[in-house]
């Protein structure tokens, strides 16, 4: 039982910052490997938030996750907008270059050491008794139901929103979306934003959980894996890899070699790229285009 | 004489003098430096062996780092069990590496660009969990001693000597670069490069030159690991971290893509890069207080050069030159 909520709290984990990655690669073709970095800038923003105010925990998680918005929209208005027409491959390596400065900056803006967000909020954090005989902590709950919301969230949005239309118009043809009308610099600056969101509060309820330091930009990495396993377009895929991956390293993990964990999400990935490289659910004509 | 019989000449007096100002540069310089130069030297062959597969042959990697790791632990477990000479280890090191290369090249038959990159990615956590659970097992949980090497009956120590083999192992790794480029199968690289539907239809082998460019490069690069094993003494999978392949990665962005003199001239920048930044900042008042955020500032104008050059600068260190050198050296050339 215990072993099925660990699966279940690393799968949310894993899904809501792998939704991210698939947001932005769905919209704009970008593979954003900064993503672990940003997920951490907004974790940040929240100790910011906690030292500077003394404002109610939940008003400073939704003030922090709104600032990485802007963060985001930021990141692409003056990086990713002026590599627009140049090869994918260099939007990539920018986003890398992007990871790296983002990490030097945070050591020298917040110092290198291990945060506690939760204390200086006086956020609690109890375990909590399932049916079966599982235990949870509170937060990883929080967890797996903001996970749950985000998707039905996006999904919702992407389906029946103006905004949201005008995204999957721009990611199937952005030629023809852009004579349509549709402002695809602004439905770029949208995802984002809106990639970065989900990625800080992934980073911010972890940081609550267990601590913050510059390590939480590789867990941002271990999720990637994740996205590309179910296909870099499809949000359905990222949820059904973030199940498989989780699955086989929890298990793994506690069978075999706890050296494993850091490199299960690659041979899984590994594997997907031989046999199906578009991924589970992803479009095929994907590997053409790029 | 003609502009055209001049160059020539010019160009191998100027080689010939750049030679002699290296090989005689460890009697004039302090141990500091020399270990600069042995790192530079280090990079050098890095550099060059992943441009050829990157620059010239079109294949992207950011997985350089797990093919040093593999030659530097090829060499490293070598000498640990059973203490094999230096004319062993070396050749087994870069046969490592060829295989291993043939195992990164082998997704490159069905993935290009982008999924290619995140494949090598995939496999340098492999090599590196394979590399850790080496030293696990062993118990030797912080790394593995490497004795120096004994050549011709001298061991092999200090700066001035590995400077010495370095420069000639890393001018042999050149003049092989240069060779191969200048090959048929550069010639079938460059088509593949440009279109591989075109370059099959041409009847190039487009398969086998791929995998040719893996093996070579991977060979190459797994030499430069394990001659870093000997010079450093000592082989950790903490020296190979992902952050390894993406510097790689950008001394050929910031030298420029497709040139093998830039990726020598991003050797050069990227490893002396952290330094200048030091010095650059130790002039700073109150120098004594950023000491602690040396690393971090280091890392931050890393990425900011990074992407300065990816931005505003494509062509990179070598792009440069080719629009500021003289207007008469320009004249000369096509």
């Amino acid at each position: 039982m215990q072993l099925a909520v660990n699966i279940v709290v690393l799968a949310a984990t894993y899904a809501l910052i792998a939704c991210g990655y698939v947001l932005i690669y769905r919209v704009s073709r970008v593979l954003n490997l900064a993503h672990g970095e940003l997920m951490m800038v907004g974790a940040y923003l929240l100790v910011t938030v906690a030292s500077a105010s003394a404002l109610p925990p939940l008003l400073a998680v939704g003030l922090a996750a709104a600032l990485s918005l802007g963060v985001g929209v930021l990141v692409h208005l003056f990086l990713m907008r002026r590599l627009t027409g140049q090869p994918a491959l260099a939007a990539v390596l920018t986003t890398i270059g992007l990871g790296i400065l983002l990490r030097g900056l945070v050591v020298l803006l917040w110092s290198a050491e291990q945060q506690h967000p939760a204390q200086s909020l006086g956020l609690a954090n109890p375990p909590i008794t399932l049916f079966g005989g599982g235990r949870i902590s509170t937060l990883s709950l929080a967890l797996v139901l903001t996970t749950g919301a985000v998707y039905g969230g996006l999904f919702a949005f992407l389906r029946f929103s103006r905004w949201g239309i005008r995204m999957r118009a721009a990611g199937q043809n952005p030629l023809l979306a852009a004579q349509r009308g549709i402002n695809l610099n602004g439905i770029y600056a949208v995802a984002w934003g809106l990639s970065t969101f989900t990625g800080s509060v992934a980073g911010i309820l972890i940081a609550l959980d267990s601590g913050l330091d510059t390590t939480m930009a590789t867990i941002g990495l271990k999720a990637f894996p994740v996205a590309l396993v179910g296909g870099l377009d499809s949000l359905l895929g990222s949820l059904l890899g973030a199940l498989i991956v989780a699955t086989a390293e929890v298990v793994l993990i506690q069978y075999v070699d706890p050296l494993l964990s850091d490199v299960v999400p690659f041979l899984i990935l590994m594997a997907v790229l031989l046999a199906r490289p578009w991924g589970l659910f992803g479009s095929r004509e994907e590997l053409d285009r790029v | 004489m003609s502009e055209a019989a001049r160059r020539p000449l010019l160009r191998t007096a100027l080689l010939a003098a750049a030679g002699l100002v290296l090989l005689l540069l460890p009697l004039a310089t302090t141990p500091l430096l020399l270990d600069l130069g042995c790192q530079v030297l280090l990079a050098c062959i890095g550099a060059l062996s992943l441009m050829l597969l990157t620059g010239f042959a079109g294949q992207v990697s950011l997985g350089h780092a797990g093919l040093l790791a593999a030659g530097a632990f090829t060499v490293g477990i070598l000498v640990k069990e059973a203490t094999a000479p230096f004319w062993v280890t070396l050749p087994a090191a870069a046969i490592a590496g060829a295989l291993l290369g043939l195992l990164f090249g082998l997704p490159s038959l069905r993935l290009r660009a982008l999924y290619l990159a995140v494949s090598s990615l995939a496999l340098h956590f492999i090599v590196i969990y394979l590399g850790g659970e080496y030293e696990t097992l062993r118990g030797l949980s912080t790394g593995i001693m490497v004795d120096p090497p004994r050549l011709f009956g001298h061991e092999l120590y200090g700066g001035r000597a590995w400077y010495i083999l370095l420069l000639v192992v890393a001018m042999a790794v050149l003049l092989a670069c240069r060779n191969l480029v200048r090959s048929r199968t550069g010639r079938a690289w460059a088509a593949i490069r440009a279109h591989e539907t075109v370059a099959a239809a041409l009847g190039i082998a487009v398969a086998r030159h791929k995998l040719l460019a893996f093996v070579i490069s991977s060979a190459f690069t797994a030499l430069a690991g394990g001659l870093f094993a000997y010079y450093r003494g000592f082989v950790s999978i903490e020296a190979f971290s992902l952050y390894l392949s993406i510097q790689y990665v950008a001394m050929i962005i910031i030298g420029g893509m497709g040139s093998l003199g830039g990726a020598i001239l991003g050797a050069l920048f990227v490893t002396l890069f952290p330094y200048g930044i030091e010095a650059a900042l130790s002039t700073l008042p109150h120098a004594d207080r950023y000491a602690g955020a040396m690393f971090a500032s280091n890392y931050a104008a890393f990425g900011l050069v990074m992407i300065f050059f990816l931005v505003f600068e494509p062509q990179g260190l070598i792009g440069l030159w080719r629009r500021w050198r003289p207007a008469s050296a320009k004249a000369g050339r096509p």
